[in-house]
C-alpha cells in the first residue's frame, strides 16, 4: 500500500469512500497513532469484559475554532471533554470511540497533528480509544473537522452522584482558576488580536475525581462549568437540586491575565468556558478535607470552597461581591457579546 | 488586576457611602441620572444601589450605543445585505439588536445572518477595513454606531480607506452625539433630573468643558464619573454636595483620563472626515437637530448612505414596550409588562434588553428578584 502524502496532501473525497484510500488513511493514521489491542483486531466493533456494575456513557461532539489554540488542540479536546463528562458521575472511564467529518481539503498535516495530541491525551489519561469512524464531506459542508467522542466508564460501588443530590447547607468547592479555556480561544480567534500568555486548562479530571471520592463517597454533585462557565453550571445545580446556592466572589480563583482580558471585552469571567475545572457539591463537614485532597493533585492546587448551598424556592445564584454589594448571578443569555465601549 | 482593585475597594466604598448618607440625610429627594449604560451596569453589577440611602435615586439615562439607534435603521442594512451580495460588519452588541417589524417579525442582523446575509461581527474598525481589502470583489459596509467615544475610529478608517483609494469599502454612520441628548432630557422636564453623572469614555473624547452651557442652561450639576464603582460613589458625593450647594457646575472626578478640552487629536480626526448631521431620530428620543455626524463631501465615495441610496425607514418599535420612556428617565424597565414575560435577555423584544448597558437588561440580570 502507497503512504499518505502527511506533508503536503488534503483530504479528498476518496479518503471517506471506504476503499482504498479510506484504509490508507485509517491504516497510517488512526491506527498507527492510536495503537491500541482493541483497534488492531479491525472490527467494525470493541469487544472487552465488563466487570458487574453500573456503567455510565456519555457523548460529546466537538466543534471549535481554532482548531489548535494555546493549551491544546480539537484532538486533545476531545478526549479530555468526554473523559470528564464520564467523570463527573464518579465513575472510571475505561473506554473512548472517536468518530471524525472531515471537510474536503482539509490537510492532511493538520490532521496528522491532531491525531497525535488525541492520541497522546488518550495515552496519558490511560483511556484507549477503541472503535472509531471516518467521513468525508464536500468542501464548504464542514469546517475542517468535527470530532465526535463517545466515552464509557464504571461507577465505584456506592457512589450517587447526580445534579439533584444538592441540599441546603452542602458546601460548594470548585477545583482552580475559571475562564483560562475561554480566553485563549478568544486570543488566538481570527479578527481579535490581543496577546496573553494565558493558556486553556484542558485536561482529564478523573484521577482528580478518583480521590476525591475515595475520601468521601457521600460527594453530591460534580460537574465541569464548560460552556456558559461557572455562573450556569451552579444555575444548572441549583435548578436540578430544587435549591439556592451563594457563593463568595473573593474566594473564586481568577488569574489576573484573564480578570484584565474580561476587563478590556466587557465579558464577565464568571460566564467564560473551563474545560479542566470542576464544581463539587459536598456534605459541609467534608468540604475542607476534600479541598485538601485536592490541592494535593496537580489539577486542584488551587481548590477552593466558593460557597454554600442555601434554601429558597426561587432557585437563585447570589454572590457576596468583593465590593460588599449582592449580586444575582443569573443564566447566560444568548452568547456573551463584547461590549461597544 | 493593578488599577481595577484600587477602585473596587470595599471598605474604601463604605466610608463613602457613610458620607453621603450623612450629607443627603435630609428631607428632599436626590434623582441623579447617570447618563451612561456603563454606569447602569456598575450600579448594578456591583450592588451600589445597597449602599444608598432611600432618598437618593438613580435615573437611567439613554446612554447605551445600541439602546438608541432607531430600528428603522437596522432594518435598512438589513434589507440592503439581503438585496445584494455584500458585506455588513458591525460590533458585536448591535447584531441581537431587535428591528422594525416590517419584513419579518422581530427580526435583527443576527436572524438575517442565519437566513444567509454575510454580516460580520468586528471588534475593531479596522477589522472592517482588512475585510474590505480581503474581499475585493464584494462590497463591505461598516456599521458605524456609537457616541464619540467610537466615532474616532471611524474617523480614522475613513481617512485610510481614501488614501488607500478603496473602491470596495464603505460606512454606514450613525454615531451621535451626547450633549445634545442630553440637553434634549432636560429641556423636556419629563423626568425630575437633579444631577448628572456624566459619561468617562465619550469625555475623554469631547472633554469636561463640552457639558459647561447645558449644565449652565438648565442649572443642573454634572459629575464626570468613571465607569469603576468607587468613582461612582465618589461622584454621587460630588453631585449631593452641589445640590446641597445649590451649585450647577461641571466638575471631573474622572481626572485620570479626562481633561477640559477632551483628546484634540481625535477631535480633530472626526471633524476632518464628519459634519453636523441636520437632524437624525433617537430611539424614545425623537429626531433631535445637531444630535448625530455624518459623513463631508468630500468623502461621500466613502459614505455607504450615497453609494447605496439608503432612504430612510420609519420601523416601529414592539407594541408594549415601553423602550422609548426608559431611555428619556421616565419609566423604570420593570414598569414594562413585557419586562421578563415576552421580552428577555434571550430574546428581547426591545434595544434595553440586548446590550449588557441596557437598562432592561440591567435589572433582568442583576435586580429582578430584589
Amino acid at each position: 500500500m502507497s503512504s499518505s502524502d502527511f506533508t503536503s496532501g488534503v483530504i479528498e473525497m476518496g479518503h471517506g469512500s471506504g476503499g482504498r484510500s479510506s484504509a490508507r488513511l485509517i491504516e497510517q493514521l488512526f491506527l498507527r497513532h492510536f495503537d491500541n489491542e482493541l483497534l488492531q483486531a479491525g472490527n467494525d466493533f470493541a469487544r472487552f469484559e465488563v466487570p458487574a456494575g453500573r456503567m455510565v456513557i456519555s457523548t460529546d461532539s466537538h466543534v471549535i475554532t481554532p482548531l489548535f489554540f494555546p493549551g491544546g488542540d480539537i484532538g486533545s479536546l476531545s478526549v479530555h471533554g468526554t473523559i470528564n463528562d464520564v467523570a463527573m458521575s464518579g465513575a472510571k472511564p475505561l473506554y473512548l470511540s472517536a468518530g471524525f467529518i472531515l471537510e474536503e481539503g482539509f490537510l492532511l498535516a493538520d490532521l496528522e497533528r491532531i491525531v497525535i495530541s488525541m492520541a497522546k491525551a488518550s495515552r496519558d489519561a490511560g483511556v484507549p480509544v477503541v472503535t472509531g469512524d471516518t467521513k468525508v464531506v464536500e468542501r464548504g459542508k464542514g469546517d475542517g473537522v468535527f470530532i465526535n467522542t463517545t466515552g464509557i466508564g464504571i461507577v465505584p460501588e456506592g457512589i450517587d452522584i447526580a445534579g439533584d443530590r444538592a441540599r441546603a447547607g452542602d458546601a460548594v468547592i470548585l477545583s482552580g482558576h475559571i475562564g483560562d479555556h475561554g480566553v485563549a480561544i478568544l486570543s488566538s480567534r481570527e479578527g481579535l488580536t490581543f496577546n496573553t500568555t494565558i493558556a486553556s486548562d484542558s485536561a482529564p479530571l478523573h484521577t482528580l475525581i478518583a480521590g476525591m471520592v475515595a475520601l468521601c463517597p457521600e460527594i453530591r454533585c460534580l460537574r465541569d462549568p464548560t460552556r456558559g462557565g461557572l455562573a450556569t453550571t451552579l444555575n444548572e445545580l441549583a435548578r436540578q437540586s430544587g435549591v439556592g446556592i451563594s457563593i463568595d466572589e473573593s474566594a473564586i480563583p481568577i488569574r489576573t491575565e484573564v480578570k484584565g482580558a474580561c476587563e478590556l471585552l466587557g465579558l464577565d469571567p464568571l460566564y467564560i468556558a473551563n474545560e479542566g475545572k470542576l464544581v463539587a457539591i459536598v456534605p459541609a463537614d467534608a468540604a475542607e478535607n476534600i479541598v485538601a485532597v485536592m490541592r494535593r493533585h496537580p489539577l486542584g492546587g488551587d481548590a477552593a470552597i466558593i460557597g454554600n448551598v442555601v434554601t429558597d424556592a426561587h432557585q437563585i445564584v447570589v454572590m457576596e461581591t468583593a465590593f460588599g454589594g449582592q449580586r444575582v448571578v443569573d443564566w447566560l443569555a444568548g452568547e456573551q457579546l463584547p461590549r461597544i465601549c | 488586576m493593578k488599577y481595577v482593585d484600587e477602585f473596587r475597594d470595599g471598605l474604601t466604598a463604605r466610608l463613602i457611602a457613610e458620607q453621603i448618607r450623612q450629607e443627603a440625610s435630609g428631607q428632599r429627594e436626590y434623582r441623579l441620572m447617570e447618563f451612561c449604560g456603563g454606569h447602569t451596569h456598575a450600579i448594578f453589577r456591583f450592588g451600589i444601589h445597597d449602599l444608598m440611602p432611600e432618598n437618593l435615586k438613580f435615573i437611567h439615562g439613554p446612554g447605551c450605543p445600541v439602546c438608541v439607534l432607531p430600528a428603522g435603521r437596522i432594518e435598512s442594512m438589513i434589507r440592503l445585505v439581503e438585496q445584494e451580495n455584500l458585506i455588513l460588519c458591525t460590533y458585536a452588541d448591535l447584531m441581537r439588536v431587535p428591528a422594525g417589524r416590517s419584513t419579518h417579525k422581530g427580526d435583527s442582523l443576527q436572524k438575517a445572518r442565519a437566513r444567509g446575509a454575510d454580516i460580520r461581527m468586528i471588534y475593531s474598525a479596522t477589522d472592517a477595513l482588512n475585510i474590505a481589502q480581503a474581499n475585493p470583489e464584494r462590497q463591505v459596509i461598516f456599521f458605524a454606531i456609537g457616541f464619540e467615544t467610537t466615532t474616532p475610529p471611524t474617523a480614522a478608517i475613513l481617512k485610510i480607506a481614501k488614501a488607500m483609494e478603496l473602491k470596495n469599502f464603505s460606512v454606514y454612520c450613525n454615531h451621535v452625539k451626547t450633549p445634545p441628548a442630553m440637553a434634549h432630557i432636560l429641556a423636556s422636564g419629563e423626568a425630575r433630573i437633579d444631577g448628572i453623572l456624566g459619561p468617562s469614555h465619550v469625555s475623554t473624547i469631547i472633554g469636561s468643558e463640552a457639558y459647561a452651557e447645558c449644565c449652565h442652561t438648565y442649572h443642573t450639576p454634572l459629575v464626570i464619573a468613571g465607569f469603576e464603582p468607587l468613582d461612582v460613589l465618589a461622584s454621587t458625593l460630588m453631585l449631593v454636595r452641589q445640590i446641597n450647594e445649590g451649585r450647577a457646575e461641571v466638575e471631573n472626578q474622572y481626572t485620570r483620563a479626562v481633561s477640559k478640552h477632551g483628546n484634540e487629536k481625535a477631535c480633530a480626526l472626526i471633524t476632518e472626515t464628519l459634519e453636523q448631521r441636520a437632524l437624525f431620530e433617537w430611539r424614545g428620543l425623537g429626531e433631535l437637530p445637531d444630535s448625530a455626524m455624518q459623513i463631508r463631501p468630500e468623502y461621500a465615495g466613502f459614505d455607504a448612505e450615497k453609494r447605496f441610496s439608503i432612504d430612510h425607514i420609519t420601523a416601529d418599535d414592539i407594541k408594549g414596550c415601553i423602550c422609548p420612556a426608559v431611555l428619556r428617565g421616565v419609566s423604570k424597565p420593570d414598569a414594562c409588562k413585557l419586562f421578563g414575560t415576552a421580552c428577555t435577555p434571550e430574546d428581547p423584544k426591545g434595544a434595553c434588553m440586548v446590550s449588557s448597558e441596557g437598562a432592561c437588561a440591567a435589572y433582568y440580570s442583576f435586580g429582578r428578584f430584589r
